[in-house]
């Protein structure tokens, strides 16, 4: 019976209902020690002295500076700008300077706070406006770590030919992860065995490449072992880099003792990545008709102090910032600034629910001013197969957004529920409203990114009749584990009772790319399909394998292929599909490979005593390929809803001086059980025949519709438009007054 | 964690039925305790402030955030953990309906969602689902969206009885 496409239940959950599954907290090596991080105390300045306080028994403590990097004193990844540790300048709070190791935790915490670091402050850029305005550089020349820009027609012409031109400001905040299990890493690392790091991770071989560089050692002597993986969503994808570096450092000076870094929340929470805060200015030209004659967006994120995966970021942020629409003018201006602030991150979504909330926020907007209803707006305006997206793509999928559309307003019962809102909106102090937004995703890496990484899997016969899937790619509770098994089983017409999925371990499985942009399933799935499809011919040609055959006669095969001849062995490395083209030098060309599309719809209330907002009920519908395992699937819509939800409604990074000042669980709001609705899932499946049994893109989806959906929801309830998030009760206040005091 | 200063207190209690007795500072967190002296690691840390139930576990009935438990109020209390709920190799039901509906993702809120749950089916064995959300309103989840955690407690509920 063929495995994929049904609700297998998650091989490693065992594990997890026992408390047996071994996360880094809960890893521990003989003779282990502790280590602790001292950091800059403000935005930007000179470090003039490091001191050692009194009353601390220094010669008992390691102390790594800058001074003891073996290599280069960088976190390698896409520019190499940021330090392991900053030496002579620091460029935001909470950079690492000296770190200190001791098997006494409470001595060093003693320790960490005896260390004195005589700074001279210089002025800090904290804000996009402060980095544009350029007074201050402190990025390349004129703080622009990445520009691009899209162009299609003339959208100047366009705009003055348009029968209606309607403009709008958009703004997202910082957003933590706050995965539950915090950062952290384990390392033994000496100058003759090289460097071992256990740890919490999505990217074994980013992390890898980091310590090369920093230790100067060749791969086969620095090895990352991925442990069992409280959470990611891109928060573990670049800054485990960074701890796995500081971990080593102090071991390689403490004379290879194991050193363990974990971090409390509130270290976590200072210092590792966020996602881009973000502003999009939007002009957009209309026929009367409503038709979308120009677009024309300016998007600037906020990289922070150091480039990390800004430019990549950014990309992708440009690239879905014209939604999935019809527009012969279009100009999409792309700009990742620096600023003194902790260096952001890949978050899932990874640009694209910033500058997807600012175009589905515009376009109720937009409606409005043209007299239409939002969804009218978008059924004459969507994109139809055949058609090219603003970077010149063809749409090659199988989509129906009309039909996506439709189904969503069915099921959310959406023209009733607005006409009785609007009843009852005329009394009392709650008012409702719903709101929807229209979206599409990439698939995998932005244009060429898949084909420079080349990733590689292996599928290994073993012995025991066993089929091993070798793979860097991180189970970190999306369900790569389950869904590998299945695809793997499916593709070789056995059991999945006989398929493993060890933990990657880089000096065990090959580079099968990073844990990220919604690739594991679809791209490296293929990739197994494909090298088991190889595996299964190899015994099929060796005539090992009856036809048909049963799981027994496959493991039987195995064995005897094993005894007989050796290692059996099956590779298969990526190979973009047919017909993509994409030109790096000019921004055009098929982005990605494929898209996932969704439409979203919400219910929002709003407390006229309180100004809380509250999301009552939300329906997904989604097009995202072949559903493989649709319990997992549907668990990542509604955990990406939920996330999406709280950077809507309730998370605020609230920043002093580049700091973040709310960095405890009780100050920084994520959902719970009571704030989290109802959500309804719909899975419309358009095999997209270059991914794992047709699947597509997936995990990052659900992160880009709701923000705007929400909002949407707000300013049909109140008649406000409110332009960013999260929309916090002081906000929903402001634009409220603000609205009064116009009347 | 132990600074090696102050005193230190024998500690008895009860642990998943077994009668345990820890040489402990009486202010060392009741987390830490578990976690480092008694090797039970199912217990997970996520904030150390009492905010995200990570590390929920039942004392005497009631669940609390060993990492607001000072040790020495542990002192004669029977506990639960997460190690606690399985018996004789067998899951409970209630870990049972956590596989079968995608319940734990990463997997690291589990322990402490178990726990609440737990304790929840033993006050009330057929609870609304409001009230399921009530009580796990203290425990913090960023993969699920909550929706299967709750599908989970309702169903071990329905099947499980009384013999949680
Ligand atoms: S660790 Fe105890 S409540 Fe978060
Ligand atoms: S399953 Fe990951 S935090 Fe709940």
């Amino acid at each position: 019976m063929p495995l994929v496409g049904t609700p297998v239940p998650r091989l490693e959950a065992p594990d997890k209902v026992t408390g047996a599954a071994c996360y880094v907290d809960d890893f521990a090596l003989p003779g282990m020690i502790y280590g602790v991080t001292v950091r800059s105390p403000g935005p930007r300045g000179r470090i003039r002295r490091i001191r050692l306080g009194d009353g601390i028994p220094w010669e008992e403590i390691t102390v790594v500076t800058a001074r003891d990097i073996p290599g280069d004193n960088v976190v390698a990844l896409i520019n190499d700008d940021q330090p392991c540790l900053a030496a002579e300048v620091y460029n935001h709070a909470e950079e690492a300077v000296v770190l200190l190791a001791h098997r006494d935790r409470a001595l060093l915490e003693r320790a960490r706070r005896q260390v004195h670091l005589d700074v001279e402050p210089l002025p800090p850029v904290l804000t996009i406006d402060d980095a544009l305005a350029a007074r201050e550089v402190i990025w390349g020349t004129d703080n622009i770590i990445k520009s691009y820009l899209v162009e299609q027609g003339d959208v100047e012409a366009a705009l003055r030919e348009a029968d209606l031109v309607v403009q709008g400001e958009y703004e997202t905040g910082a957003q933590e992860h706050l995965y539950i299990e915090p950062n952290g890493m384990v390392a033994v690392a000496t100058p003759e065995d090289g460097v071992t790091v256990w740890g919490s991770l999505q990217c074994p071989y980013y992390v890898q490449k980091a310590l090369m560089r920093l230790f100067r050692l060749p791969p086969e002597r620095t090895r990352v072992v991925q442990l069992e993986t409280g959470g990611g969503f891109g928060g573990k994808e670049d800054y485990p880099s960074m701890i796995a570096a500081h971990a080593a450092l102090l071991s390689w000076k403490a004379g290879g003792v194991p050193v363990k870094i974990v971090y409390d929340r509130t270290e976590d929470m200072l210092a590792t990545t966020k996602r881009h805060p973000s502003r999009t200015r939007h002009r957009t030209g209309l026929r009367r008709d409503g038709t979308l004659v120009a677009l024309d967006i300016d998007f600037v994120i906020d990289g922070g102090a150091y480039s990390t995966l800004s430019q990549v970021v950014l990309s992708r942020g440009t690239i879905h910032a014209a939604g999935p629409y019809r527009c012969d003018n279009v100009r999409i201006r792309g700009r990742a600034v620096a600023t003194n602030t902790p260096p952001r991150g890949a978050f899932r979504g990874f640009g694209a629910p910033q500058s997807l909330f600012a175009l589905e926020r515009h376009l109720d907007v937009v409606a409005r001013a043209a007299g239409l209803p939002p969804e009218e707006l978008r059924r004459r305006n969507f994109i139809r197969r055949g058609e090219r997206l603003a970077v010149g793509q063809q749409v090659r999928d199988g989509v129906d957004l009309p039909a996506l559309l439709e189904r969503a307003l069915q099921v959310s019962g959406w023209t009733e529920r607005k006409n009785r809102f609007r009843q009852e909106n005329q009394r009392g102090t709650i008012r409702r409203g719903l709101g929807l937004s229209c979206f599409l995703h990439g698939t995998g890496f932005t244009g060429s990114g898949e084909s420079h990484l080349a990733s590689t899997v292996a599928l290994e016969g073993t012995a025991e009749g066993r089929v091993r899937v070798l793979t860097s790619s991180t189970e970190i509770g999306q369900g790569t584990n389950t869904i590998f098994s299945q695809i793997a089983a499916d593709a070789l017409g056995v059991g999945g009772e006989i398929i493993e999925v060890p933990r990657p371990d880089t000096a065990a499985v090959p580079d099968s790319g990073p844990t990220v942009a919604s690739r594991t399933c679809t791209i490296v799935g293929k990739l197994i399909e494909t090298a088991a499809l190889s595996l299964r011919q190899q015994l099929l040609e060796e005539g090992l394998l009856p036809l048909p055959y049963t799981t027994g006669d496959f493991q039987a095969a195995c064995a005897a292929y094993v005894r007989q001849r050796g290692a059996l062995r099956a590779t298969a490395r990526y190979q973009p599909p047919p017909g993509i083209h994409w030109d790096e030098v000019r921004f055009r060309g098929d982005a990605y490979g494929a898209y996932s599309w969704a439409v979203y719809v919400a219910q929002v209330r709003v407390d006229l005593c309180t100004y809380q907002a509250q999301v009552e009920e939300f329906w997904t519908v989604q097009e995202v390929g072949r559903v493989v395992n649709p319990t997992l699937a549907a668990g990542q819509i509604e955990g990406g809803v939920a996330q999406a939800i709280g950077w809507a409604l309730y998370e605020h990074v609230a920043w002093q001086e580049g700091r973040m000042a709310n960095c405890r669980m009780t100050d920084y709001i994520i959902p719970t059980t009571m704030d989290i609705p109802p959500i309804h899932v719909w899975f419309e499946e358009a095999p997209y025949p270059y991914g794992a049994f047709g699947a597509k893109g997936l995990g990052e989806l659900p992160m880009d519709g709701p923000a705007p959906a929400i909002l949407n929801a707000i300013h049909d309830a109140l008649g406000v438009s409110i332009c960013r998030v999260p929309a916090t009760p002081e906000v929903i206040y402001d634009a409220l007054s603000r609205e009064e005091a116009l009347v | 964690m132990s600074d090696g200063s102050g005193q230190q207190i024998d500690l008895h209690f009860v642990v998943n039925g077994q009668a345990v007795t820890v040489r402990c500072h009486p202010m060392a967190r009741l987390l830490d305790v578990l976690r480092e002296e008694l090797h039970l690691t199912g217990t997970k840390e996520g904030c150390g402030e009492g905010e995200c139930g990570a590390c929920a576990v039942v004392m005497d009935g009631e669940l609390v955030n060993s990492c607001l438990v000072p040790a020495a109020q542990a002192a004669g209390v029977q506990l639960r953990t997460v190690e606690g709920l399985a018996a004789g190799g067998r899951l409970a039901p209630l870990q049972e309906a956590f596989l079968h509906c995608n319940g734990a993702q990463c997997g690291i809120c589990t322990p402490g969602m178990l726990m609440a749950a737990f304790c929840l089916l033993q006050h009330n064995p057929h609870p609304s689902e409001e009230a399921v959300r009530v009580a796990l309103a203290g425990n913090l989840c960023r993969c699920t969206g909550y929706a299967k955690i709750v599908a989970a407690v309702a169903r071990a509920a329905q099947e499980g009885g009384d013999a949680l």
